[in-house]
C-alpha cells in the first residue's frame, strides 16, 4: 500500500474516552504530537509511542498508533530497543516528570549516552498527577502545591540542563497551550537524528495550583500601559537565540552547551521556550554499531531471516564450534 | 569372573593467585588432555576479586564421559606457596606435587590471602603431625603420607627458556609459570609433549608468538623432568583414541552459541558474574554467517524486510544497558518489534528485572530470561555456586502471570534447553526463566558437538505478514488463550499494550467481566503449556526405572548425581532412580506421581538451603521428599560428595544432610 490519502490528524485519533481532567494541558500536548505526526505523513503503522506510568502515560491509548504503555519509568528502555530492532519505525516516548525524572532518572542520563534516533516528550506538570499531586522532581524548593501538607524541602532538576550534560543532541522546550509552537517543536524532533528531548511545561489544573495557565499566562501582572497581561514565556528563537551546533568543533559545541545550560536557568518572570540547543553532528547508535558491524544498517534484528521455510535455523555456527573442537 | 573396567579417573588440579594465569593454564591442561584423547571436566573456583586472592581450577580426566570433579587429587600443580598450604592435604597417597623449590621456608603465618580459621586448620594438622608451620613442613606432610614431591627450580627454567628465546626481560618470562607447571604435570604422568601445542593454541587464541613462545618454556620444563626425576607416576595418560567429535566448553559460550542458532538477535545485559561471559562473548561473535540455503527451503523473511537489500551474514545485537530494570525491558522491546529477544543476568541482576517480568507475562510478550544463579542472598556469594532461586522465579511477581521455569543439567542440555526457551517463550506467548547456575557458567566439559538436525524454531502465532483490511485484536479470547502477534510497524496490525488490566485491543479496562475472562485467558496458558510440552523435555529419567529408591533434582547437580551413581552401582548398591525435573513450572506433578507416587524414599538433592524443588513438589504434586541432601557453602558437589551423602540416607536413613565440602 502506498500513502493514497492525505493524512491528517483525525487519522491519529482513538475512540476512547480520555480520563484527563478537563482543561489538563496534556490534551495540548496529545493534540500537537496527532498533529506533527500528521503534518509529517508518517503512516500510524510506522510510529510506536512509548509511555510509563502516570496521567500523562495514558496518551498512546489515544493515539492511533502502536501504543505501549509501560512501566512506571521505564518507557526509555523499551522505546530504544524497539528502535534498534526496527530502525524504520518512528519512536516516541512519553511520560511524566515522576516518571522521566524521577523513578526513570537512571534511564533519562543513560539514553543521552547513544544518541538513538527516538524522541521524548516528558510532560512536566511538577506533580505526580496519578497519585494526587505529590511534589514531583521538577518542583522548586519551598513550593507547596496544593496538595502538600507542607512547602517542598528538596530542590528541582533542571531537565534541559540534565538533557544536555547527559548527551541529547536535540533539547527543546514547548508549552502545552501552544500547540502549533508545540507541534513545530515534536516535528524537528521527530526529523532530527538522534535523540531528541522536549520538556513540555504542563499545567496541572488539579493539583498544581502555582504553575497554572494564568501564571503562564502572565494574568496576574498587568502592563500598566496596555492594561494587559504580560506573559512569562517567550519563544527563544524571536530573541535571535541560536542553539545549533553548526560546525563539529569541540569550541562551538562548548559554548553551545554552556549558553543553553544558562539559558536554561531562566524562570520566573521569563521563561524560555523553543529549542535550547541541537547538535546534529554526534554519531548516531547506529552509526556506532556501524564501525563494529557494518551489516547493522543492511539487517536490522527485525529485518533478518532466523529460520527457514521449513523452520530450520539459519545461522551457521560451524565456526564457533570448530574454535572449540577437540583436535586429536 | 568378569570385572567390569573400572573407570579410569584423573584429578588434576592448579592454583595460583588470580590475575596470575590459573584459568588459561587450566585451559591449557584440559583442552591438551583432551586432545590426548580424554573426556574431562574442570571447575574453576574464584574469589570475587580480580588480583591477588586464591584460585584453583580442579580437571578430571577419564577414559569415558565425566560430569563432575572428585574430592580426591592426584596430581597438584602449584607455582606459589598459598596453593600447597590449602590443597595438598587433598593429594591421595601415590599422588604428586609440583611446586616452586624456592619457596619451601615460606611461612603458613606470612600469607595475608589464607582467612583465619583456615590457618588454624592447616596449623591444627601441622601439630597433629608434630611439624612446624613453614611450607617445608606441609610437603614434609604430605610426603609421609606417600605423596611424590617434585620441586621445580621455576627461576632457573625461566632464565634458561629466555636464552633459547633471546628474550631478556623476565617480567614477559615470568608469565610462563602457569604453564611451566602444566607441562610439569605433563612430564610426570607421562602425557604427549605435542598435545600441549594444540592446548596452548586453545588456551591463547591462536596468538602465534605467545603459542611458541610457551611451548619453548614447555620443553625446557618437559627436559629438567626428564633428567632430574623417576618416571614412576603411577597414573600414567597416554595417546588413546576418542570415538566422538567433541568440543571443550563452558556454559556461558554454549549458552550464547546456542542463542546465535535459536535466533535471538537482541540480547542485553548489566555486567554481573557469573553471567556477563556469555554476553560478552555473543558480542566478540555478533557477526556470523548464514547457512546456505539448501534445495526447496528458503529463507523465511520477515515481511518487515520487504524491499530490502539484506547482508549475507547474520548479526546479533547485544547491548549494554544501564541496570537490569533497562536490560529486561529492552528484550521486551526489541520483542515487540519481532525479534527473538534474551537478557542474561544471575540473582540479583533478576530482582530488578521482576518488574518487566511482570509487564511482559501481562502483555503476553515472549522473551528468554537466562540466570546463572549464584550464591545469595543479596550479593552473597558473587563467584560461587548455589540452586537458590527456583522458588524465587517461580513465584516472581506480583499478582499472577503465566510463566515457564526450566532449568538444564549439563552443557549439552542448556545448549537445547536455550533454543526451546525460545520457542516455548513464542509458542505460548510468555516469559521464559531458563535457570543455570556458577557451576555451569564456568565448569569446562568435553560434550559431543551439539548435532542441530533436529533444531526447529516454532515462532508460534507470529504473523509474518501485512494485514490490510482486517480489524486486529492483540488480546484476541481464543480456545487455547494464545492470540495472534504481530511485530511493530505491521500494516493493519496496530495495538495497545498496557501493564493495567486491559480489552482485546489491549486498552485499559477495570471491568470486571473483562478482568476475569483476560485472566483466565492469560493463565489457562499454563495448562495449555502442561500438555503441549512433552514428557521428555519435562523430566528425564536415570537409573533403575522400578527403584524403591529416588533421588529427585533439578539444574547441575545432575552430573555429581550421575557419576555417583555409577560408583554406587560399582559399589553394590541397586534398585536406585534419578528423577531430573527440567521443566519446574508449570510443575509435571503427572509425571512426579507416575514415577514417585509408590517410591519407598524420595531423596531430594540440591544445592540450597531449603530443598526448594522438593517444596514445590510438595506444593504441586503433593509429593514429600522424604530425605533432604543439600548443600550451601558455594562450592557445587563433587560426585563424591553425592555417592557419601546418599550412603549416609540410603544407610541411616538420616532426614536432612549438609553437605559442607570443597575449598
Ligand atoms: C513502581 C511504581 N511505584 C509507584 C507507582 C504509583 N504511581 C503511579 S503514577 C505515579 C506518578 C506519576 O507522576 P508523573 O510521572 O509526574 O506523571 P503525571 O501523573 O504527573 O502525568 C506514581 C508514583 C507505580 N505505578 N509504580
Ligand atoms: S491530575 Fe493533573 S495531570 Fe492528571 S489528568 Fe488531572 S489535570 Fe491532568
Ligand atoms: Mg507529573
Amino acid at each position: 500500500m502506498t500513502v493514497t490519502q492525505r493524512l491528517t490528524m483525525a487519522h491519529f485519533r482513538t475512540p476512547i474516552f480520555n480520563d484527563w481532567c478537563p482543561g489538563c494541558g496534556d490534551f495540548g500536548i496529545l493534540s500537537s504530537i496527532q498533529m506533527a505526526l500528521a503534518e509529517l505523513q508518517i503512516e500510524p503503522h510506522r510510529v510506536a509511542v512509548f509511555s510509563g506510568i502516570g496521567c500523562s502515560s495514558k496518551t498512546p491509548h489515544y493515539i492511533n498508533a502502536y501504543g505501549i504503555h509501560t512501566v512506571h519509568g521505564r518507557p526509555l528502555p523499551f522505546a530504544l530497543a524497539a528502535k534498534l530492532a526496527n530502525p524504520d519505525l518512528t519512536v516516541l516516548a512519553v511520560g511524566g516528570d515522576g516518571d522521566g525524572l524521577g523513578i526513570g532518572a537512571g534511564h533519562f542520563v543513560n539514553t543521552g549516552r547513544r544518541n538513538i534516533d527516538i524522541t521524548y516528550i516528558l510532560f512536566d506538570n511538577g506533580v505526580y498527577g496519578l497519585t494526587k499531586g505529590q511534589a514531583s522532581p521538577t518542583l522548586r524548593r519551598g513550593l507547596k502545591t496544593k496538595a502538600l501538607p507542607r512547602p517542598n524541602i528538596n530542590d528541582a532538576v533542571n531537565p534541559i540542563a540534565l538533557a544536555i550534560v547527559s548527551g541529547y543532541t536535540f533539547v527543546a522546550r514547548g508549552y502545552a497551550y501552544d500547540t502549533r509552537h508545540l507541534k513545530e517543536l515534536i516535528k524537528q524532533g521527530i526529523l532530527h537524528r538522534g535523540t531528541s528531548f522536549i520538556q513540555v511545561l504542563q499545567p496541572c489544573p488539579t493539583y498544581n495550583d502555582l504553575f497554572t495557565k494564568e501564571w503562564y499566562a502572565g494574568e496576574d501582572r498587568i502592563d500598566p500601559q496596555t492594561n494587559k497581561p504580560m506573559p512569562r514565556i517567550y519563544k527563544l528563537e524571536e530573541t535571535g537565540y541560536d542553539g545549533e551546533v553548526k560546525n563539529p568543533s569541540e569550541e562551538e559545541e562548548i559554548a553551545k552547551i554552556t549558553e543553553a545550560i544558562k539559558k536554561s536557568y531562566d524562570w520566573g518572570d521569563r521563561i524560555p521556550i523553543g529549542v535550547f540547543y541541537k547538535n546534529p553532528h554526534v554519531p548516531t547508535y547506529d552509526q556506532r554499531i556501524a564501525t563494529i558491524a557494518p551489516q547493522y544498517l543492511q539487517s536490522a534484528p527485525a529485518w533478518q531471516p532466523v529460520r527457514s521455510k521449513s523452520l530450520r535455523p539459519v545461522a551457521d555456527v560451524s565456526s564457533l564450534f570448530d574454535e572449540l573442537r577437540v583436535k586429536p | 569372573m568378569h570385572e567390569p573396567k573400572k573407570k579410569f579417573v584423573f584429578s588434576w588440579m592448579i592454583g595460583g593467585a588470580q590475575g596470575s594465569g590459573v584459568d588459561s593454564s587450566a585451559n591449557l591442561f584440559a583442552y591438551s588432555i583432551a586432545s590426548a584423547g580424554y573426556y574431562v571436566f574442570g571447575k574453576r573456583e574464584y574469589y570475587s576479586n580480580i588480583k591477588g586472592e586464591h584460585s584453583y581450577f580442579n580437571v578430571v580426566a577419564s577414559d569415558s564421559q565425566v560430569r563432575s570433579t572428585v574430592d580426591n587429587v592426584h596430581l597438584l600443580a602449584s607455582f606459589d606457596a598459598e596453593t600447597v598450604f590449602r590443597h595438598a592435604w587433598e593429594v591421595e597417597e601415590g599422588g604428586g606435587i609440583v611446586f616452586d623449590a624456592t619457596l619451601e621456608n615460606e611461612r603458613l603465618r606470612n600469607i595475608p590471602t589464607i582467612e583465619e580459621r583456615v590457618k588454624e586448620d592447616i596449623a591444627q594438622r601441622l601439630k597433629n603431625d608434630s611439624l612446624g608451620e613453614t611450607l617445608g613442613d606441609v610437603l614434609e606432610s604430605a610426603r609421609r603420607r606417600g605423596v611424590r614431591l617434585y620441586p621445580i627450580p621455576y627461576m632457573d627454567l625461566i632464565k634458561k627458556t629466555g636464552e633459547i628465546l633471546g628474550e631478556k626481560q623476565l617480567t614477559l618470562l615470568m608469565r610462563m609459570v602457569n604453564t611451566m607447571a602444566v607441562a610439569a604435570s605433563f612430564a610426570i604422568i607421562g602425557a604427549d609433549i605435542n598435545r600441549l601445542h594444540r592446548g596452548l593454541s586453545y588456551a591463547f587464541r591462536a596468538k602465534r608468538a605467545v603459542v611458541d613462545m610457551n611451548f619453548t618454556a614447555c620443553k625446557v620444563v618437559y627436559d629438567y623432568f626428564k633428567s632430574n626425576f623417576p618416571d614412576d607416576f603411577p597414573i600414567r595418560v597416554p595417546n588413546r583414541q576418542l570415538s566422538e567429535d567433541l568440543i571443550l566448553v563452558n556454559g556461558t559460550t554454549i549458552v550464547g552459541i546456542a542463542k546465535i542458532v535459536a535466533g535471538c538477535r537482541v540480547q542485553t545485559y548489566y555486567p554481573i558474574t557469573p553471567a556477563a561471559d556469555e554476553s560478552v562473548y555473543l558480542e566478540d561473535k555478533q557477526v556470523f554467517s548464514l547457512n546456505a540455503t539448501s534445495d526447496g527451503d528458503e529463507y523465511e523473511y520477515p515481511h518487515l524486510a520487504e524491499n530490502k537489500e539484506l547482508s549475507d551474514k547474520g548479526h546479533i545485537l547485544v547491548f549494554q544497558s544501564e541496570d537490569e530494570l533497562a536490560a529486561i525491558d529492552m528484550a521486551i522491546g526489541a520483542s515487540l518489534a519481532g525479534v527473538r529477544a534474551a537478557t542474561s543476568t544471575s540473582g540479583p541482576g533478576f530482582s530488578l528485572m521482576v518488574e518487566g517480568l511482570g509487564w511482559a507475562g501481562m502483555n503476553e510478550v515472549p522473551v528468554v530470561i537466562t540466570i546463572y544463579q549464584r550464591g545469595g542472598p543479596s550479593t552473597g556469594l558473587p563467584t560461587r555456586h548455589e540452586q537458590g532461586d527456583l522458588l524465587f522465579t517461580v513465584f516472581a511477581g506480583h499478582g499472577e502471570i503465566p510463566r515457564i521455569v526450566m532449568a538444564s543439567g549439563d552443557m549439552l542440555e542448556a545448549f537445547y534447553d536455550t533454543i526451546k526457551a525460545f520457542n516455548y517463550a513464542e509458542k505460548f506467548q510468555v516469559p521464559v526463566v531458563h535457570l543455570l547456575d556458577k557451576s555451569l557458567a564456568n565448569s569446562t566439559h568435553t560434550i559431543p558437538v551439539p548435532a542441530l538436525d533436529d533444531v526447529l524454531l516454532d515462532r508460534g502465532l507470529l504473523i509474518n505478514e501485512h494485514l490490510d483490511g482486517k480489524t486486529y485484536k492483540r488480546f484476541q479470547f481464543t480456545e487455547t488463550g494464545i492470540s495472534p502477534r504481530v511485530p511493530l510497524g505491521t500494516r493493519g496490525g496496530i495495538f495497545w499494550n498496557t501493564g493495567d488490566e486491559h480489552d482485546e485491543l489491549g486498552h485499559i479496562s477495570e471491568d470486571p467481566i473483562i478482568r476475569t475472562k483476560m485472566m483466565d485467558k492469560r493463565m489457562s496458558k499454563l495448562q495449555v503449556i502442561r500438555e503441549s510440552i512433552p514428557p521428555n523435555e519435562k523430566v528425564a529419567i536415570y537409573g533403575d526405572s522400578d527403584a524403591k529408591d529416588w533421588i529427585v533434582s533439578w539444574g547441575s547437580t545432575k552430573g555429581p548425581i550421575l557419576d555417583a551413581l555409577e560408583m554406587l552401582e560399582e559399589e553394590g548398591y541397586s534398585s536406585i532412580g534419578f528423577m531430573q525435573f527440567k521443566i519446574l513450572y508449570p510443575f509435571p506433578s503427572e509425571l512426579a506421581l507416575e514415577t514417585l507416587q509408590g517410591a519407598r524414599r524420595i531423596i531430594d538433592v540440591e544445592q540450597n538451603y531449603s530443598g526448594q524443588m522438593g517444596k514445590l513438589m510438595a506444593m504441586e504434586a503433593g509429593l514429600r521428599p522424604t530425605n533432604l541432601v543439600v548443600k550451601y557453602n558455594g562450592r557445587p558437589f563433587t560426585s563424591t560428595e553425592v555417592r557419601d551423602g546418599l550412603k549416609e540416607v540410603l544407610s541411616r536413613n538420616i532426614k536432612r544432610i549438609v553437605m559442607n565440602r570443597g575449598g
